[in-house]
């Protein structure tokens, strides 16, 4: 027996597959994720809101998962990092990270990864300016983001190339 | 092979320099030892090094598949939390844990009576305990752990431990730590005062060089402390198993170092100790000794028998800190007429919080390398570190250089100013020289610093543009050279620096096990390159096993800047011998001397007719039915390089790289806001192994060095850290960074592997100067602090003019007021 509340169970929607958990309902998106479904793929560097690094997405929307409750998810589509491939195949903006060297230590990686899908997924090129944008809500300490705006800008013209051809 | 074409190769030589066939592979591996020598290195041949290309471990960072520490779940684990100190100095009179332990889910607590032994990370001040005996000596010194069932227990229970506590004075700056009515956070019966270290030294002729300098220049600077704040906190799990072995998981650089620490604390046999180190979420010399989060999972996994992890939380991380010291510097520099050094005075004072960290080190440092850019005939060091009640300060990527640093090169500038100089042409000339011995006896080998002078300033026309762009508008030059790797090692030894192991695996696999710590600076792609390099396979072929000291040779770790140089050329070692073997069974089939043995392409072949091959895999089975297991090992030990001081360890290194920016900025003249528009950097890393990676590193010191020089800071109230967040410690986001041009600059050094330098700490020195410098050129003022606020251009300008009033003065219209009608 513990301090913490009761455990409840939980009926998410996490990469599109739905999954059931008893937590406890005090905790964040983040915690459950990370501790209850076994998906460690998104990080945290302050659990304030501060750094991105915990950026998932909720209906296709970047949210910070260590300011969202998991309770209040139960309803929508969310999506992480582990979500991102299509099976074996790398999303464009995990590709273009990878060949651009814009993981370093790879930690704040998935934070960006979620952030920068969310923008390249919606039609259009975006100036290196919009990138930078974007992203700003994003704390790196190993690139500069200089191969982060790299990466994003590759992924987003490749998207753009694949889609007028099809 | 990326590049499927055969590129000439180097060949294959008995390193003894004769044919005598060897035995066997254990009786290669000792003779080899006595005399490594190298094929020798043809930089056109390269098939691996120098080309460009994703890090090894980049695919599995994208898909969030490694676990850093803080992701590895065991079984039955308990949540660890430290109790730590509200106090800035204060005597613990009572700690109650009775509550505490009676809350249900709590598993155990412990104090520092639990665990009373000194240590440090240096021999020379072991001066810290896992958690507080007696006195805390700053707010978040270490009082207690919590493990409970759950983190929300454990919090919970950490308020209910009643501490007592009898305020002593706190000692919150560098003046208070001088003065004798004050407290010592460490009694010392030879002082009355908080000094921690001194530092006096002196080299030539001083005093008359100045005598014989037309000018002097002297000036006061202040560098302001700042922090690493890598993405990932720090955290450990520990595990104690019913084999009696304890095995760690940190988050740490130095892995070595937490084993033989963990060893000493924990009255345990290094043995019975497993410490492994998962990939690193960013470390800049944060993550580089013990830890008493560590400790303390340590001793409670192996009280509990259950696993425990602790993850600090980013409040913690400030605490736990080791970042860079504040120094304060008076700096006297004589030059003659035509700007030629003839004496430099340097004296620093540094705040190095409560405990001594590196800090003894870093005392060196700040004096340690003033040599090593410029020329520097006569030179005295005077360095003092002082302890206060703050988080205690230690090594930031550029350890004790990055200070001075700032000052040396502003002040530079004033007197290219003074004298009419043009600064580059100025500095190139000073610049030392490839092949000399500093004043301080400083072996210089390799060094592409003229090279970077000009690469840098001719990419952004910085002649064309200093002193000339319109006011507001500024460009600044700095160079500054780095350490790869510190020529001694922390604690006496006489053992190699850098151990590695490599296994030829008959499947044509290699693998390499290296002690090094992969914290995001690309070690394991460096070691895969350097092996496939020497055996002609491809780096995909090579298996980097890191960081556990079961299974790895000892390195001594990742910070210095010293991996590539010392663990690359102990991986270099160890390959090579593996290659000398496969040469010997391959060249008897092919019926040639082992000196006509290329490797290249997966493929092995005769220099000779290289119709005459075979796979890499044929080879290798080759070279095991002649040898045996394929498996050799390799080391680096340093030469000798240290002088005969005092103090002379600080400051040796089998090479220095070196590094000058330019950063160009314009300054908001009525806001004194600041927009660095772009910094340009070039870096002479010896030889490019990987283009991506040394871009990426010289990028992030850029942008690290960014940070410090406009907007870090630490600042304390009441004798607390008033900003122990990452929003109100500001770093800068995308928004604040501007594009950064790294210049790669290759020197092709004798000593390092395949002539590699390092990139990961170097260029953020040069970047802080170079704004500074900019923006003086902007406002035709000098800011003698970091960082370069806003409201420091304000008030450099009103000095520089003379008034004291910014706001503009406040008016009415000239016209009247209409008549109301
Ligand atoms: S962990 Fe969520 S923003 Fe930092
Ligand atoms: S890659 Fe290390 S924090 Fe971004």
């Amino acid at each position: 027996m513990t301090v913490a509340p009761e455990k409840i169970l939980l009926r998410l929607h996490v990469n599109g597959s739905a999954v059931q958990c008893a937590a406890h309902p005090n905790k964040t998106l983040l915690e459950v994720l990370r501790e209850d479904l076994n998906l460690t793929g998104t990080k945290h560097g302050c659990e304030m809101g501060h750094c991105g690094a915990c950026t998932v997405l909720v209906d296709d929307e970047p949210v910070l998962s260590c300011l969202a409750l998991a309770i209040e998810a139960q309803e929508h589509e969310i999506r992480t990092v582990e979500g991102l491939a299509d099976g074996p195949k790398l999303h464009p903006v995990q590709q273009a990270f990878a060949e651009c060297g814009a993981a370093q230590c790879g930690y704040c990686t998935p934070g960006f990864l979620m952030t920068a899908a969310a923008l390249v997924e919606r039609p259009g090129v975006p100036t290196n300016a919009v990138i930078r944008d974007a992203i700003s809500g994003n704390l790196c300490r190993c690139t500069g983001y200089e191969k982060i705006i790299e990466a994003i800008a590759l992924a987003a013209r490749r998207m753009e190339e694949a889609a007028t051809h099809a | 092979m990326r590049e499927q074409e055969l590129p000439s190769v180097s060949t294959a030589t008995n390193p003894d320099g004769d044919a005598r066939p060897l035995t066997s592979a254990v009786e290669a591996s000792s003779v080899l030892r006595r005399a490594p020598q190298y094929p020798p290195d043809k930089p056109e041949g390269f098939s691996v090094v120098g080309k460009a290309g994703p890090k090894l471990d980049s695919f599995t960072r994208v898909t969030g598949q490694d676990r850093f520490a803080d992701d590895i779940f065991l079984p039955n684990m308990l949540f660890g939390k430290m109790l730590r100190s509200t106090q800035a100095h204060a005597r613990i009179l009572r700690i109650d844990t009775s509550k505490a332990l009676a809350l249900p889910g709590v598993v155990a607590i412990v104090t520092g009576a639990d665990i009373p032994v000194r240590y440090g990370i240096l021999p020379s001040s072991p001066d810290e305990m896992v958690m507080a005996l007696d006195t805390v000596r700053y707010v978040g010194d270490p009082i207690a752990c919590v493990v409970a069932d759950d983190e929300l227990t454990a919090e919970e229970a950490l308020a209910l431990v009643q501490v007592e506590y009898e305020p002593l004075p706190a000692v919150m700056s560098i003046d208070e730590a001088l003065r004798t009515d004050l407290p010592q956070l460490h009694p010392n019966p030879r002082r009355t005062n908080n000094i921690h270290k001194e530092v006096h030294l002196e080299f030539g002729d001083v005093e008359a060089g100045f005598a014989s300098a037309d000018r002097i220049f002297e000036d006061e600077y202040f560098f302001e402390g700042t922090t690493h704040a890598p993405i990932e906190q720090h955290a450990v799990m520990a595990q104690y198993g019913a084999d009696q072995k304890l095995t760690l998981w940190a988050a740490t650089q130095t892995p070595h170092y937490l084993h033989r620490i963990a060893a000493a604390v924990l009255g345990m046999p290094a043995s019975q100790i497993r410490v492994i180190a998962p990939p690193v979420g960013g470390g800049f010399g944060g993550k580089t000794e013990p830890f008493a989060h560590e400790l303390a999972a340590a001793f409670l996994a192996r009280k509990t028998g259950r696993p425990v992890k602790i993850t600090l939380t980013r409040q913690e991380v400030f605490y736990a800190h080791r970042g860079r010291h504040p120094v304060r510097f008076k700096l006297k520099t004589g030059v003659k007429a035509d700007g030629t050094i003839t004496a430099i005075h340097l004296q620093s004072w540094l705040d190095g919080g409560a405990y001594g960290s590196y800090g003894v080190a870093t005392t060196y440092y700040t004096g340690a390398l003033t040599t090593v850019t410029y020329k520097v005939p006569a030179y005295k060091f005077d360095g003092c570190r002082v302890f206060t009640n703050k988080p205690p300060c230690g090594p930031k990527r550029g350890h004790g250089t990055t200070q001075p640093r700032f000052a040396l090169e502003n002040q530079l500038d004033k007197i290219a100013d003074a004298l009419g100089l043009d600064a580059a042409e100025y500095r190139k000339r000073i610049a030392v020289d490839p092949n000399s011995t500093t004043v301080n006896g400083l072996r210089v080998t390799s060094c592409g610093l003229r090279e970077c002078i000009d690469a840098a300033t001719e990419r952004t026309r910085y002649k064309e543009k200093r002193g000339k762009l319109a006011r507001g508008r500024g460009i600044g030059l700095a160079a500054s050279s780095y350490l790869c790797g510190a020529g001694l090692p922390i604690y006496w030894n006489a053992m190699p620096q850098s151990g590695a192991i490599v296994k030829v695996d008959r499947g044509g696999g290699v693998t390499v096990l290296s002690g090094t710590s992969e914290c995001g600076q690309g070690s394991t792609s460096m070691l895969a390159a350097i092996i496939a390099e020497t055996l002609g396979v491809d780096p995909s072929d090579v298996s980097v096993c890191y960081g556990d000291t079961d299974l790895t040779p000892v390195d001594l770790g990742s910070y210095s800047s010293r991996v590539t140089f010392m663990a690359g050329n102990a991986a270099r070692d160890a390959a090579s011998k593996a290659r000398h073997l496969i040469a010997q069974s391959a060249a008897e089939r092919f019926g040639v001397g082992p000196d006509r043995v290329g490797f290249a392409g997966r493929r092995v072949f005769d220099l000779g007719n290289r119709e005459r091959s075979m796979t890499f895999i044929e080879a290798a089975q080759l070279a095991e039915a002649r040898w045996g297991t394929i498996a050799c090992v390799g080391s680096y030990t340093p030469p000798k390089l240290a002088a005969e001081y005092k103090g002379s360890g600080v400051g040796p290194s089998p090479a220095y790289s070196y590094s000058a920016a330019v950063a160009e900025v314009a300054v908001d003249l009525e806001t004194g806001e600041i927009t660095v528009e772009k910094i340009t950097l070039a870096h002479d890393v010896g030889r490019c192994i990987n283009a991506t990676n040394v871009e990426g590193q010289i990028e992030g010191g850029v942008y690290m060095g960014l940070g410090e020089a406009l907007m870090e800071e630490w600042p304390f109230r009441a004798g607390e850290h008033k900003i122990p967040n990452l929003l109100d410690y500001k770093t800068p986001t995308s928004l604040d960074t501007p594009p950064i041009e790294a210049i790669i600059v290759e020197t092709d050094d004798k000593e390092g592997p395949f002539g590699a330098k390092e990139a990961g700490q170097g260029p953020l020195n040069p970047v802080i100067p170079a704004i500074a410098n900019a923006v003086a050129d902007a406002i035709r003022a000098r800011i003698h602090s970091t960082p370069i606020t806003p409201e420091k251009v304000l008030k450099a300008m009103d000095a520089a003019s003379g008034t004291t009033l910014r706001l503009k003065k406040v008016t009415t219209p000239s016209k009247p007021s209409p008549v109301p009608v």
